[in-house]
């Protein structure tokens, strides 16, 4: 099961990585973020088994304060870009794109 | 064994829903499924305490947040097409078909010798004391490190969604 789970892992990290790339909708592209943090999580969980280590639980845990903080910020950003332009869509935010 | 097989195609197949569906709200709920699903992944891993904060903090407190701010925005339109978007979208395919096979071969190149790790587990393995109890002696600066992360994270999503006075 140890060698099956970070393949899974693998392809989850894959799906969020295309749906950051492909969507543009901001709120998508930060769930899609969050769906690269599980992978990762998965993975770590994982070795911390096969390893028979605790240290991969405590990353885990700060993993999930990262992701936490990622979130509530970067929702706050969406709604105050919201608010100016009335669109959530990433291409409508471009300014300082180049 | 089967469960795990069962559990691993429904955290797939949430994950491509999320990325595929049009509808953000249905989004939303499949990604609460996988993160069920990764929370079932932590139970078969010993991960006991993971797989509490998993449900409660993630799944509960993060995804709330998620859908308070999609029935706020009530984004129902459709994302528009643009000029270069199906050169994007071949490209952002063709990218993650070769993460998958990069990751894949350098999983499988790994090969069996970590698999061979022999000792047994600890009593205490996964649960919330022996977390706790890493935390506060051989994490500890990282811990208080994170609390000041959480701190800024809070002070900064009140700044930016608060309304400007004009």
């Amino acid at each position: 099961m140890t060698s099956f789970l970070p393949l899974v892992a693998a392809v989850l990290f894959s799906i969020g990585a295309v749906g950051v790339l492909v969507r543009r909708n901001a709120i998508v592209i930060l769930m899609c973020i969050e769906l690269m943090l599980n992978a990762v999580n998965l993975t770590f969980a994982a070795y911390a088994y096969e390893l028979r280590s605790m240290a991969g639980h405590v990353f885990i845990f700060f993993v999930m304060t990262v992701a936490a903080a990622e979130a509530a910020v970067g929702l706050g950003i969406v709604i105050a870009v919201f608010r100016k332009r009335r669109s959530a869509d990433v291409d409508d935010v471009n300014l300082m794109k180049w | 064994m089967l469960a795990v097989n069962i559990i691993a195609f429904l955290a797939i197949f949430s994950a491509l829903m999320v990325v595929f569906h049009r509808n953000p709200m249905v989004s939303v709920v499949f990604l609460i499924v996988n993160l069920v699903c990764i929370a079932l992944f932590f139970l078969f891993l010993q991960a006991q305490f993971l797989f509490a904060i998993q449900i409660i903090v993630y799944a509960g407190a993060i995804m709330v947040l998620f859908v308070f701010v999609v029935m706020l925005l009530n984004l129902r339109r459709e994302e528009e097409t643009r000029p270069n978007w199906k050169v994007q979208r071949a490209l952002a395919f063709a990218g993650g078909v070769l993460l998958v096979g990069a990751l894949w071969s350098a999983l499988w190149r790994r090969g069996a010798s970590a698999e061979a790790f022999p000792g047994g587990f600890l009593d205490e393995f996964g649960t919330a004391e022996e977390v706790g109890r890493l935390l506060f002696t051989d994490y500890l600066f990282q811990f208080e490190a994170a609390s000041v992360l959480l701190v800024v994270a809070m002070i900064g999503a009140v700044v930016l969604a608060r309304r400007k006075e004009s």
